[in-house]
């Protein structure tokens, strides 16, 4: 292999540490949006490349449905403290206090579309013109379809039908007053590359990853962890079993699955024998065939 | 992670219908690429929508309207891995209304592959989409004459495809052209070999992807290194440090180097080449790192660091092929907003030399309006000067883009000549 000439892992790095450099020149005042969740928590690691030796020059956003993991808040302001920058959180409680979203009702009930207006409303009030994700292209037929630089309205509405052209790496984050982008650094990365760059970076994640015994619920083919805002219905049964996550969103909606996977080695092992994709258990991405894409143009992640 | 740590971006092209998606879904389904809830879900949509089997082309066309239509709109990212090689696929959109975004899916890609509908043989937008990927300098095409299915997997209609292209791809600058005739829908010549076409000798297509040389593919030659931000820690223990931080475009510089820094023409030494694990003795592209300097000079972002004996040009006055991506027509000696690597002015379109008629690659200089999808030679001026290499050289710094003010859309895509 010639010398000047970079292995995939590298060169992905690079391509989003370019990108997150473009969006501190390109706007006024962008914000990492994090969930807590592995994606967010590499960008989160990026930075911190990207930027070094200074800190990272913007801070972390966090919709906070209330329906959280006690172990992801922790591990927010754990990393909140070390990396010594600004967390904003936007409440969905409060949003439902002040009557801009109402709760769902019925079995099914979840505040995962109630995330957007608390989302947006975040990103209005605090003058947010570019919002960074951990969005990955490999997750999602809809998110296959996003930019890098992907511009949202002012009504925060993305118009898959309409996106800019994105030639080369020359991103065009130009906006009109109220407008805003939401920027994907690890847009190219695979679920594979994000755990392979874990490993090799001895990134810290939360425990949930990990397998570790949970109490759960045998709901819609995964195992749907107990928790103060689960109902039960007829028939189903709260058990104790060795599982982990695969991907992190709100307690009532994040499915486990059985595993024995219990450092970042074996997951990535297990990752690559998959023949699931990791949406597979958000119940979330399962309402409908274009249930990504219909949030998406909300407004939503 | 040994053997297949090389990347390969690739891309697809060719008109409506001609299978692009179709083989996208097929290379991944024969490589084993697919997970099994993709599958189930495209089992189920591909049913209720009436199909006969699978239809492959879902695993791409993942747009509401993009199913309802039975095209693709937007490009579709899609991501292998092979023991040899990892991938990533843009898979592009066919129709003339959206060449925009085919030509977004193409600038990145190392490799094309231009499909043609063994029936129907060159027509005028195969011709757009392969004299794009020559203008966008793709080293490798891969011309697959799809449908042989169709064509009772005959020779002659394979052989008639191959001189319809070559009359038109010679008058092309295209280095590395090569044909395979594939059935996308039953997968002859995809991932395995054909059983129905004995008379063809070559590689099937993923085989030829997994082998393509590609390490030659980035300009090694000249240092180019656009400043995009400057770094100045506010810690007490990096309190001087003043880091430039950017991504090296092409070649390589080394600690200790003699650089210039263009525009303004100042010279130092590099002091250090810095990434987030410590220093490094040399960068090359396309390395992310931050560059500090002997001396304190001024440098802020659009500035390049080359090495002093090897600069490129500063020009005002630049000549390039600019290919319209906006349903509104050019605005003569209207203002734009020109990007050019980290670099940011104001230009102006002050002529146009000539337009390219597709179909014959005649140039026209009769008639110069600029509309949707128009290809034309033209002199731009800028009010500060950019530092350019000609794209064929570089593609990092011979490319531009503008962006119309009034829109804040971006209009138009331009390489330098
Ligand atoms: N018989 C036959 N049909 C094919 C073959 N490849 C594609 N098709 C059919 O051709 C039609 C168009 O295929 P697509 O893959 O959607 O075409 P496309 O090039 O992606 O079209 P756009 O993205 O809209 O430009 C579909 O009905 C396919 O099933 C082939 O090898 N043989
Ligand atoms: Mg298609």
């Amino acid at each position: 292999m010639s010398k000047y000439y970079l292995n995939y892992l590298d060169e992905l790095e690079s391509e989003a540490i370019f990108v997150l450099r473009e969006v501190w020149a390109q706007f006024q005042n962008p914000v990492i949006l994090f969930s807590g969740g592995k994606d967010s928590i590499v960008v989160t690691h990026l930075a911190r490349k990207a930027f070094y030796p200074s800190k990272i020059p913007f801070a972390l956003m966090h919709v906070d449905t209330g329906h959280n993991f006690p172990e992801t808040i922790k591990f927010r302001d754990d990393l909140i403290d070390s990396l010594g920058v600004q967390l904003i959180v936007g409440s969905v409680q409060e949003s439902i206090d002040q009557g801009r979203v109402a709760e769902e009702k019925g079995k099914n009930a979840t505040r995962n579309a109630l995330q957007i207006t608390t989302l947006l409303d975040a990103i209005e009030s605090n003058r947010v013109d570019c919002a960074i994700g951990g969005g990955r292209r490999d997750e999602e037929k809809a998110r296959a379809k996003e930019r890098f630089f992907s511009h949202r309205d002012d009504f925060g509405q993305w118009d898959p039908k309409n996106q800019r052209p994105e030639l080369w790496n020359l991103f065009n984050g130009q906006q009109f007053e109220g407008e805003h982008f939401r920027v994907f650094p690890i847009s190219n990365w695979t679920e594979m590359d994000v755990w392979n760059y874990i490993k090799r970076e001895n990134i810290q994640i939360p425990s949930l990853y990990f397998a570790h015994e949970r109490e759960v619920v045998w709901r819609s083919n995964s195992w749907i962890p107990n928790s103060e805002f689960l109902k039960l219905d007829e028939g189903e049964e709260v058990v104790t079993k060795k599982i982990r996550f695969r991907t992190l969103g709100d307690i009532t909606i994040t499915g486990g699955i059985e595993s024995d996977a219990d450092t970042v080695e074996k997951i990535a092992q297990e990752v690559s024998a998959m023949r699931q994709t990791e949406r597979g258990n958000r119940s979330d991405d399962k309402r409908s065939e274009t249930a990504m894409e219909d949030r998406k143009k909300q407004g939503y992640f | 992670m040994v053997d297949n740590n090389q990347l390969l971006r690739f891309t697809t092209a060719g008109s409506v219908d001609d299978g692009k998606s179709t083989l996208i879904g097929r290379l991944l389904y024969d490589s084993k690429s697919i997970f099994e809830d993709q599958l189930e879900a495209i089992e189920t949509t591909s049913k209720k929508k009436g199909h006969e089997g699978v239809d492959l082309a879902l695993f791409t066309d993942g747009l509401r309207d993009e199913r309802e239509q039975g095209i693709t709109i937007d490009v579709a990212y899609r991501y292998f891995t092979t023991p040899k090689r990892k991938f990533i696929i843009a898979d592009t959109p066919g129709h003339i209304q959206y060449t925009r975004n085919m030509v977004t899916g193409a600038s990145t890609a190392n490799a094309a592959i231009i499909l043609v509908d063994a029936r129907h043989g060159v027509i005028e937008q195969t011709k757009r989409h392969a004299f794009i990927a020559s203008l966008l300098q793709i080293p490798h095409v891969i011309v697959c004459i799809n449908k042989m299915d169709l064509v009772d997997y005959s020779e002659e209609a394979y052989n008639e495809v191959i001189s319809q292209f070559e009359e038109f791809s010679s008058k092309l600058l295209v280095k590395d052209i090569r044909f395979i005739p594939i059935s996308a829908l039953l997968g002859d010549n995809v991932v395995n070999r054909s059983k129905n076409m004995d008379w063809y000798q070559g590689a099937p297509l993923l085989h030829t992807l997994e082998t393509m040389h590609i390490s030659s593919d980035i300009n090694k030659v000249d240092a180019r290194f656009p400043v995009q931000t400057v770094l100045r820690p506010q810690s007490d223990e990096f309190r001087d440090y003043r880091g430039y931080a950017g991504r090296m475009a092409s070649g390589v510089l080394r600690k200790g180097d003699e650089i210039t820094v263009m525009p303004s023409g100042f010279t130092s030494k590099i002091k250090s080449i810095d990434i987030f694990s410590g220093e490094v003795e040399e960068a090359f592209a396309p390395m992310s790192v931050s560059i500090t300097l002997e001396d304190d000079i001024d440098i802020s972002r659009g500035d390049m660091i080359v090495r002093s004996n090897n600069k490129p040009e500063a020009q005002q006055d630049i000549e390039v092929m600019l290919c319209w991506l906006n349903n509104s027509p050019a605005k003569p000696r209207a203002k734009y907003t020109i990007k050019h690597t980290s670099n940011e002015q104001k230009a102006m379109i002050k002529e146009v030399l000539y337009k390219i008629d597709i179909n014959t690659l005649n140039r026209s200089s009769d008639d110069t309006d600029m509309a949707m999808n128009d290809i034309s030679k033209v002199r731009i001026r800028t009010t500060k000067p950019l530092m350019v290499d000609p794209y064929r050289e570089n593609r990092t710094t011979g490319s531009i883009i503008l962006i119309d003010d009034a829109t804040n859309e971006t209009v138009a895509a331009g390489m330098v000549v």
